[in-house]
């Protein structure tokens, strides 16, 4: 749940892989170990074909499912742990799998254990203790108690690949300009042409999203000329000087 | 079908393109974020009751922590 500005991180939340414990219910009984093989091979790209309730166009596409892993198979029951791609249907894939034995199979309970960076066992916080402790940090005025819950922004982009740049290049991206080579100090690997990072002022606050227009190694590599195209200014005007002048 | 390695799998490395220093006068490392910051770049990781609906429980963070805007980062599709 993201507060006040923080929202302009959720698109990034949306797009991002998942993770999901899920029981399914057969409706025959079936081989454990025939269960597991059928399992198995919903791992890698599948395909599906959204279902009516859902607001996307209805045509078949293509979905990764990272892995499968079955945890406990209960007569019909089989409890499973799944990562996959955003926008893949686990009650559609264990309509799939019912279809694959013969006897057909439907979801029971869905869990989300994983949305991107964000795990059930890390910070995780129910609506209750949302209300307890920020009572406890009106009455205490310890920031502490409000971080226990409150996380920085910046932990929603903890999966996309970081750039670093200079303090004189900062206010600049915050006004929508595009990053160029000599503004950059530090980078990670694996940035391909195209794919989306974030971009940080060497404190780790978070100052936009943005779409790489080069790979790690090219971006290392070049002195001048566009890097980054900005598509979201997530930090606010003014937050650090303006060193920067338009063209005369 | 073999496995895909999961996006949280990636291990990256952070390289030094060049040295520079940056302005302590400007700014926060974002884990020492004071009020009301914390809360205006901040995020909620909530386990969210089955019963009510993103919206509702949106609008129930909104009134707890008296914060004008809250999004869900997504619903459960059943």
């Amino acid at each position: 749940m993201a507060l006040e500005d923080a929202t302009k991180t959720i698109q990034v939340l949306l797009g991002a892989g998942k993770e999901y414990v899920c029981v399914m219910k057969l409706h025959a009984d079936i081989p454990e170990v025939r269960v597991k093989e059928v399992l198995e091979e919903f791992q890698g790209k599948i395909y599906q074909k959204p279902p009516v309730r859902a607001s996307v166009k209805r045509r078949v596409r293509v979905r990764k499912v990272y892995y499968v892993d079955v945890l406990e198979v209960d007569t019909r029951n089989v409890l499973f742990r799944v990562g996959c791609e955003a926008g893949t249907y686990i009650r559609k894939l264990c309509h799939d799998v019912g279809e694959v034995l013969g006897c057909g199979a439907h979801m029971h309970e869905l869990r989300r254990t994983r949305s991107g960076p964000f795990t059930e066992t890390e910070n995780n916080i129910t609506l209750h203790d949302v209300a307890y402790l920020h009572s406890k940090w009106r009455e205490t005025n310890d920031i502490s108690v409000l971080r226990r819950f409150v996380l920085p922004m910046e932990k929603t982009l903890g999966l996309l690949p970081k750039i670093h740049v200079r303090d004189s290049a900062v206010d600049a991206l915050c006004h929508g300009a595009h990053l160029t080579a000599p503004g950059v100090t530090s980078l990670e690997t694996g940035i391909v042409k195209g794919s989306k990072v974030a971009i940080y002022t060497m404190k780790g606050e978070a100052i936009s999203l943005a779409a790489a227009t080069a790979s790690t190694e090219e971006i290392f590599e070049k002195n001048h000329g566009i890097v980054a195209r900005n598509i979201r200014v997530l930090m606010p005007r003014g937050t650090y000087p303006k060193l920067w002048r338009t063209k005369q | 079908m073999p496995r895909i390695d999961a996006p949280w799998t990636v291990k990256r490395e952070l390289l030094t393109k060049a040295e520079d220093d940056t302005d302590p006068g400007f700014g926060h490392k974002p884990e020492e974020r004071q009020y009301p910051e914390l809360v205006k770049f901040g995020v909620i990781n909530l386990d969210k009751p089955p019963g009510p609906s993103s919206h509702e429980v949106a609008a129930w963070v909104r009134r707890i922590l008296n914060v004008k805007q809250a999004g869900h980062g997504g619903t459960l599709e059943a």
